[in-house]
């Protein structure tokens, strides 16, 4: 039976723990007096990047090394933590923050001070109302008690939290679109380069990092960076919260080291797809993540592993699908997503969310040939790489996934709508004849 | 060019060098739409002490276009027109601008809506859960065409409802689920989509024992902690 290993999830359910007093009584904000007082920013930095800790927002790259990339010295810098959370399947930084929103708040003060950074921007979806009360409360309680403000524990150090809520649009997750909606903008992304890190918030140098990647922060200046490879895998160090939903008999966030098998949080935590029922694909990282079978769920549940398979651990969502659910339609509920949500900005993206649907429609109400799926595939081919963020890619990945290992069910459903709505070979699909001459005059 | 020219509304691209110069000259800044002055704008005290104190918040006050239509939704149940005009002229920003934002974002209402809104996910998690069947019994118990629903969103006809299919809200564990009023329901059956049309309807807490706060981890209470993470612990 496989087990939970639980250290940002440790005593989440701690009656009390969303306040100051008891989260102080844990041994909260110990650490950020510690990194204030005994520890320089440089070995902050160097701490961070030696642990190996990888950003859990999506992309996985080195949270230390991110934090390096900030120019030195004395211009004014930012540190903006995403909680947009808005991936289909992700809600681990959701019950971070309703339930322990001061480790979070420590791990922001504490890369702040790491980064150089006065001021610090918490970006949270605007669905999460109840959230962002709690995170206003638990902000208030910080600046009374002093971890925030103009003068942290009398250090002279300066750290402005600010908790900013979206609106409700997908695209801000994506870091720069983020930056223009903290601006006060559209959601629209930016060309990169320049990167955030050397041109972002208001122009200023700006780090950028998800919610459970800052949790993470205080643990590790607690003990280091060895204690913290100690978990995981080598290449995945750490413990990881994964959201499994879908077809499960126990959806929930689980917290487990980062490499044990896919199989154990599938079946083990969340109790497998319901009684008689097999699971049939999965997306091991969120909807944007390329569909694994069931033959791929012995995969070890780390960055390398899934992305050695073609897919990728994304935000850590996994989402199952059993041997009762359409592709086609699986398909076409993830594409409908994403054309809703892309922004318009690039071409690629706007249009190829838009006629995927419209192809995926066509598959299942029996007007598409099979010549079609070859058209679906080249219109991902397209969009991949070519817009100047990876919404358009978001979908391209799982659509061209599905695609390519469930062909034989996109045939079927195409045959099978035809044979449902036949129709006569000479009729095009819009119904539209050739007007006689005679008849325009 | 005489007085009163109204240069014709087609695609530039379609206008001769001759045509596009004269467009180009009848344009002038005046004609712009103006940042108006707040004198001249009657602004609710509540309204403007919101936008204010959000424009303190940030290093730029521009980063308060966010807050200031939150705060003109929370007064008038909708971005209005007027209450558009009235954050604008607290930030010093032209209405145009603000509204270019509203209409970005999908929480931002720019037309009249129901008193309670009810946003219920169709996204895939919800979906593989039977969402489909949690939307139709809310359309249904709130008089409201399906349709609408799955697209723009629509109101009842007594005013008291706002319903909106909507994607992922981050709540899968719950799912199906719906935020009704800001706070997150599930897992929802249809019997619950009616309940809850009738309790907000009465006047009611809407189903009580769903609410997402009151939810464990999914794991259960602690297991026997790691020793490593034991050993870390102050």
């Amino acid at each position: 039976m496989a087990q939970e290993t639980r250290m940002l999830f440790r005593r989440i359910d701690e009656p009390g723990l969303a306040s100051i007093e008891t989260y102080r009584r844990l041994g909260g904000y110990r650490m950020l007096e510690r990194a204030l007082k005994e520890l320089e920013p440089e070995e902050l930095l160097s701490t961070l990047e030696d642990s190996g800790l990888r950003g859990r927002g999506g992309a996985g790259f080195s949270m230390g090394k991110k934090a390096s990339f900030l120019p030195r010295g004395d211009m004014d810098k930012f540190l903006c933590c995403n909680a947009d959370e808005s991936e289909p399947g992700a809600f681990k930084d959701r019950e971070l923050m309703q339930k322990n929103p001061h480790q979070l708040i420590e791990g922001v003060v504490i890369a702040a001070i790491a980064a150089g950074a006065g001021w610090a921007f918490i970006f949270i979806r605007g669905e999460y109302a109840e959230m962002a009360d709690i995170l206003d409360r638990a902000v208030e309680e910080a600046y009374e008690a002093g971890y925030l403000g103009e003068n942290i524990l009398d250090t002279g150090c300066r750290v402005e939290l600010v908790v900013h809520r979206g609106a409700g649009a997908y695209i801000c997750g994506e870091e720069t679109a983020l930056l223009d909606s903290l601006e006060g903008k559209r959601g629209n992304p930016r060309l990169k380069p320049p990167f955030p890190a050397i041109q972002g918030l208001y122009g200023g140098p700006t780090l950028i990092n998800n919610v459970e990647t800052l949790s993470n922060v205080p643990h590790i200046v607690a003990n280091g960076a060895d204690w913290f490879k100690s978990f995981g895998t080598e290449q995945s160090p750490g413990t990881k919260v994964v959201s499994v939903s879908g077809c499960v008999q126990r959806p929930g966030n689980y917290e487990i080291e980062l490499g044990i098998p896919a199989r154990d949080l599938i079946y083990g935590l969340a109790g497998g797809p319901p009684e008689g029922r097999e699971v049939k694909a999965w997306f091991p990282g969120g909807s944007s993540a390329p569909i694994l079978t069931a033959a791929e769920l012995d995969l070890p549940y780390s960055f390398e592993a899934l992305a050695d398979a073609g897919s990728m651990l994304g935000s850590g969502s996994i989402i199952v699908a059993d041997d009762t659910v359409s592709i086609p339609h699986l398909a076409l509920r993830t594409a409908r997503f994403y054309h809703h949500e892309s922004c318009g900005k690039c071409t690629p993206c706007r249009e190829g969310t838009n006629w995927t649907v419209k192809m995926l429609e066509r598959v299942i109400s029996g007007e598409a040939t099979p010549m079609d799926l070859d058209v679906i595939s080249s219109v991902q081919d397209n969009i991949i790489g070519n817009c100047l963020c990876v919404l358009g890619d978001s979908m391209a990945m799982p659509i061209g996934s599905m695609v390519a290992k469930f062909r034989g069910e996109f045939e079927a459903a195409i045959e099978a709508g035809r044979a449902a709505a036949p129709r006569p070979l000479d009729e095009s699909p819009t119904d539209a004849r050739p007007v006689p001459l005679e008849a325009t005059a | 060019m005489s007085e009163g020219w109204v240069p014709e509304i087609r695609a530039t691209d379609e206008m001769s060098a001759e045509e596009r110069r004269r467009l180009v000259a009848s344009m002038r800044p005046e004609d712009a739409e103006p940042v108006p002055e707040l004198h001249e704008v009657d602004v609710p005290d509540e309204l403007r002490e919101r936008i204010e104190s959000a424009m303190a918040k940030y290093p730029q006050i521009r980063s308060a276009s966010l807050p200031a239509l939150w705060a003109v939704q929370r007064h008038y149940g909708w971005c209005t027109p007027e209450g558009i005009r009235q954050a604008a002229a607290v930030m010093g920003v032209t209405p145009g601008y603000l509204e270019s934002v509203a209409t970005f974002y999908d929480l931002f209402r720019t037309s009249p809506v129901g008193r309670h809104s009810i946003l219920v996910c169709h996204n895939l998690s919800c979906w593989l859960r039977g969402a489909e069947d949690v939307v139709d019994a809310f359309c249904e118990a709130a008089g409201v065409d399906a349709d609408e629903v799955d697209h723009i969103g629509g109101s009842s006809e007594d005013g008291e409802v706002y319903l909106k299919g909507f994607e992922c809200m981050g709540a899968c564990d719950i799912a199906p689920m719906a935020s009704i009023d800001e706070r997150y329901y599930g897992p929802l059956t249809p019997a619950d989509a009616r309940d809850a049309i009738e309790q907000l309807r009465s006047g009611a807490e809407p189903l009580p024992d769903k609410a997402l706060g009151k939810r464990g981890a999914a794991g259960g209470p602690e297991p026997e902690p790691d020793p490593r993470v034991k050993a870390g612990e102050s």
